[in-house]
């Protein structure tokens, strides 16, 4: 990977303030140890990596952060608050929004719908108003409507906005996930391997829409990547995970020269 | 050519939104509103209409409901029949106990019970999913038709439970004959399916899909999982109470808690399967189908039993409806598990090309 | 007391009856994860084929009984083939919606092939008290539903040599922990599954013979056999020791609360006992007694 800009060339980016720290999380599945004592910030406007193995813990982070899954111990900061834990919902509210390494889109609707729940959040009239479609609901319908156009067009999925997402290839649908998360204009994304299973192309695409997301929104960003080069290109800071335990922390450069990462990491896996 | 979309272009936001986008569908929807509201009435006899048209309409009206929950919010039930008992039952106690009701509240207010009963029995769903959750609704149709009957008071005490509906009456105004029945019928039917249209193409249609299909996703956007469902079974409910009311005061005028049996229930789950999951029009599809598809069964075996000189035995046609409901069902739900909804969908498609293929 | 402990019998080998139908669902289950609504119609269909099969030819009841399995192996097989193998990977809530189907085409088939009248059921154990136990505790407990307990407790164990000392048995457990893995390892999957369906026939031919000597076989034989529901809520979907306590607290309470209950608030309430139950428990252990809790994997 080498196509997409990295960020020297965006000298107007700011890195500001911590907005999220999460500190000695632990968390297990029966005997199964998914995350050891891990401790970690992310400060806004980054894009910061999390890397590791297979069965490394990466997405069981995510799911603690955003309230998915309950760590048994460690604390959650988020935005100058802390929680023991999190709940999706409340996690939402404040901002975070995610996808997933399995797409989890909602099949049977259309690509627009899709993204209009992203904007669940923001919409406010009540049953009876949705059942007469009149006034305030018709207004806000139409209004989410024309942001989540503009989202459409900016991943230019346009020509399918009313397919079922079901029926569309994959990298599309990667494309549709990320949508529906932007959607909610979060100040915080997780995203879980985004480019998983793409070609180049579509990987360079999706780089693109990450570094884009990053740059004109601001939008602070916590990603999974099993591509290195991709890590390296557009990623400020990278954690590294490894049986659970964290085992690596900086910049990339810092990382790629970490023993401990190289050993267990990217000696064995590439 | 007819039915071409060509230059139809949707220039704003608000004109795609619109229920019927393309104009040919608002013209053909137009005219069978026409038809319902005046050919009917001038050209059907009172068999079509008490037979088959009202029971028509009011198991619209329940797969309607039915689809609410099973369709679009992932909830499947075997209990429509017990929220049907509540508002029939409700409706009646509400005419009969409070002093100068007009029947449209009653009717609402026979909703709004089912509605409760609904949500009381769609409690345990929040913590169990699929099949789990068909079970419990079992024990709301097995419980609900038992109660009416102990319960002496819900039926003013009549014998085993009969209630005998009241006159239908609206401003003075009698619904006595079938064919205002059935325009009465049709108004609320038409009102409460617009409704239903509005509702799962606006934020809580979309909060009931997403939950349907991802329940983690939902939750990670910020959707209520358990409010959400339990909307579902009020709303559901409400629906299926309706069409209860209908079904005792204009349908069959005097009705026995035991009529609301677990063969009704999966009368209207086929129905929503056949008409088609997840769809307005399929509910309507659906519950066309099955009320025609007895008669025309028994019309198919007694002609073919007299042809060829059979002697049918009684239980023979109501034992080949089972055999032939149960095989419809598979077959669907292998071949086309969009049911007629989506088979209509599939011939407007091929019609918009003809006559030239591509 | 002693009325109280001869109800409790009584209600306990009834729930050994809903244990038996409750094992079919868990097989099928536990095998191909298919929630089969039609188990009850399979308990129906077995019943109605024994004894119309033994009124028209009169044949022994060994050969009566080995063509009635012959047919509910064929029933088994056909429904894997035609209803189940295309919709492999459907949604459950479709698949489950697809054994409502099934129900209903085979009490119809059964009901066109048979005819709809009530039939008696004569398996030649009576219906009476044992003696010894009323006269020596006062107690009356029926002589067949001992028996009835019996053959439900040999089969449970015949069930269990099975999966647990044959090969078929371990290939068929291998397939319910793991789909994936056990087709990776050259596990035949349809082949199991039709036997699945096939010890799901067989299982349901037994439950259908005790009941309909007991009930008479009849339509209403699908709601006693509805009632393994319940049982499957209580006792866990996945679990064979499950569905035998299940039916075992089912059938017991019930009886009780018919017996206890049932003249305070009208009588009549074996027809939804059960499901209160069941829903109710719902509420505070929804992965049922022996169920485990999972947290689902994204
Ligand atoms: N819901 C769950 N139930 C049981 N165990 C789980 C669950 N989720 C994750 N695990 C276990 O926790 C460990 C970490 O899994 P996780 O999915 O977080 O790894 P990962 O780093 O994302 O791996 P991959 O690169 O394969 O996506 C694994 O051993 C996994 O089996
Ligand atoms: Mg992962």
């Amino acid at each position: 990977m080498s196509e997409p800009a990295s960020h020297e060339h965006n000298p107007g980016r700011r890195i500001g303030g911590t907005l999220l720290s999460v500190d000695n999380i632990s968390l297990a599945f029966g005997g199964v140890k998914a995350l050891t004592d891990i401790s970690f910030d992310v400060r806004e406007h980054e894009i910061r990596a999390i890397i590791g193995p297979n069965g490394a813990g990466k997405s069981s982070m995510l799911n603690c952060i955003n309230g998915v899954y309950t760590p048994q111990q460690g604390r959650i900061r988020f935005d100058g608050q802390e929680f023991q834990r999190m709940d999706p919902h409340k996690a939402a509210s404040m901002g975070i929004a995610r996808t997933f390494q399995n797409i989890a889109l909602f099949k049977g609707m259309s690509v627009l719908d899709n993204i209009m729940t992203g904007r669940m959040l923001k919409m406010r009239t009540n049953l009876f108003l949705q059942a007469l479609y009149v006034g305030p609901n018709r207004r806000e319908e139409l209004e989410h409507r024309r942001h989540v156009e503009h989202i459409i067009d900016f991943l230019q999925i346009e020509s399918v906005r009313k397919t079922p997402v079901g029926r569309l290839p994959y990298g599309v649908q990667k494309r549709v996930e990320l949508g529906r998360a932007l959607a909610a204009e979060p100040r915080l994304l997780l995203l879980d391997e985004p480019m998983a299973g793409m070609n180049i192309e579509e990987k360079q695409d999706m780089c693109r829409f990450v570094l884009d997301v990053n740059d004109e929104f601001g939008t602070t960003i916590v990603l999974i990547e099993h591509d290195m080069g991709v890590v390296m290109d557009i990623s400020d800071r990278v954690v590294v995970l490894d049986y659970g335990k964290k085992i690596g922390d900086g910049t990339p450069g810092e990382v790629r020269a970490n023993k401990a990462v190289i050993d267990a990491y990217l000696g064995v896996a590439h | 050519m007819l039915y071409r979309e060509a230059g139809q272009f949707r220039t704003s936001y608000e004109a795609d939104q619109q229920i019927f986008p393309i104009r040919q569908d608002r013209i053909a929807f137009a005219l069978l509103m026409a038809v319902a509201v005046v050919g009917v009435p001038l050209f059907a006899s009172d068999y079509w209409l008490t037979a088959i048209l009202i029971p028509f309409l009011v198991f619209a009206l329940a797969s309607l409901g039915l689809n609410i929950l099973t369709g679009y919010a992932g909830q499947l039930s075997l209990g429509t029949a017990a929220f049907m008992a509540v508002g029939a039952f409700a409706a009646y106690n509400f005419q009969l106990r409070v002093p100068g009701i007009p029947i449209l509240v009653s009717f609402l207010l026979g909703g709004a019970s089912a509605a409760l009963v609904g949500v009381a029995f769609g409690l345990p769903s929040l913590r169990i999913k699929g099949f789990y959750l068909a079970v419990a609704t079992l024990a709301a149709q097995f419980f609900v038709p038992w109660l009416l009957v102990k319960v002496g008071w819900f039926s003013n005490y009549s014998a085993s439970g009969v209630i005998t509906a009241q006159k239908i009456e609206i401003l003075g105004f009698v619904f006595d004959s079938p064919v205002r029945r059935y325009l009465l019928v049709l108004a609320i039917v038409a009102l409460l399916a617009l409704a239903a249209k509005n509702l799962v193409r606006s934020r809580i249609g979309r909060a009931w899909m997403a939950v349907r299909d991802m329940d983690v996703a939902a939750e990670v956007i910020g959707i209520r999982i358990m409010r959400t469902k339990l909307i579902a079974f009020a709303v559901s409910s409400f629906y299926c109470g309706v069409a209860g009311a209908l079904y005792a005061f204009a349908y069959l005028g005097s009705v026995e808690p035991d009529a609301f049996n677990l063969d009704l229930s999966f009368r209207i789950l086929f129905m929503v399967i056949i008409g088609g999951v997840g769809s307005i029009l399929g509910s309507f599809l659906g519950a066309a189908f099955i009320t025609l598809l007895p008669i025309l069964l028994e019309v198919l075996l007694h002609g073919g039993a007299g042809l060829l000189g059979l002697n049918l035995s009684p239980g023979t046609p109501s034992m080949m409806q089972l055999v032939v409901f149960g095989g419809l069902i598979i077959f669907f739900l292998i071949v086309e598990p969009h049911g007629l909804a989506r088979l209509w969908q599939i011939a407007k498609e091929k019609l918009r090309l003809w006559p030239f293929p591509y | 007391m002693q009325f109280f402990l001869e109800v409790l019998i009584g209600g306990l080998l009834a729930g050994v009856m809903y244990s038996l139908v409750a094992l079919g669902f868990v097989l099928i289950y536990k095998a191909s994860g298919v929630f089969n609504f039609a188990q009850g119609a399979m308990v129906f269909f077995a019943a109605l084929t024994f004894v119309g099969l033994q009124e028209k030819f009169g044949l022994p009841f060994g050969v009566t009984l080995a063509l009635s399995l012959a047919a509910m192996v064929v029933l088994g097989v056909l429904t894997e083939r035609i209803v189940l193998r295309p919709l492999v990977n459907q949604p459950q809530i479709t698949l489950f919606m697809a054994t409502i189907g099934l129900t209903f085409f085979i009490e119809g088939l059964a009901q066109l092939i048979w005819g709809t009248e009530v039939r008696r059921l004569d398996l030649g154990i009576q219906d009476e008290p044992i003696e010894a136990l009323m006269e020596r505790f006062n107690i009356l407990v029926s002589r067949f539903d001992v028996a009835a307990a019996l053959v439900a407790g040999v089969l449970v164990a015949v069930l269990a040599v099975f999966f647990n000392k044959t090969r078929i048995g371990r290939a068929l457990r291998a397939v319910a922990d793991d789909h994936q893995a056990a087709m990776a390892v050259g596990i035949p999957l349809k082949q199991i599954w039709a036997i699945v369906w096939s010890v799901a026939g067989f299982v349901a031919l037994v439950a259908g013979l005790l009941w309909g000597a007991r009930n008479g076989v009849q339509f209403a034989l699908t709601f006693v056999a509805l009632k393994a529901l319940p049982v499957l809520i209580l006792g866990g979907f996945e679990s064979i020791l499950g569905a035998i306590v299940g039916g075992l607290i089912i059938g017991a309470s019930e009886k009780l609360a018919e017996v206890y209950l049932g003249p305070m608030i009208g009588g009549g309430i074996e027809g939804w006992f059960a499901y209160i139950m069941a829903l109710l428990f719902l509420l505070v252990r929804p992965e049922g007694l022996f169920g485990e809790k999972h947290i689902d994997r994204v």
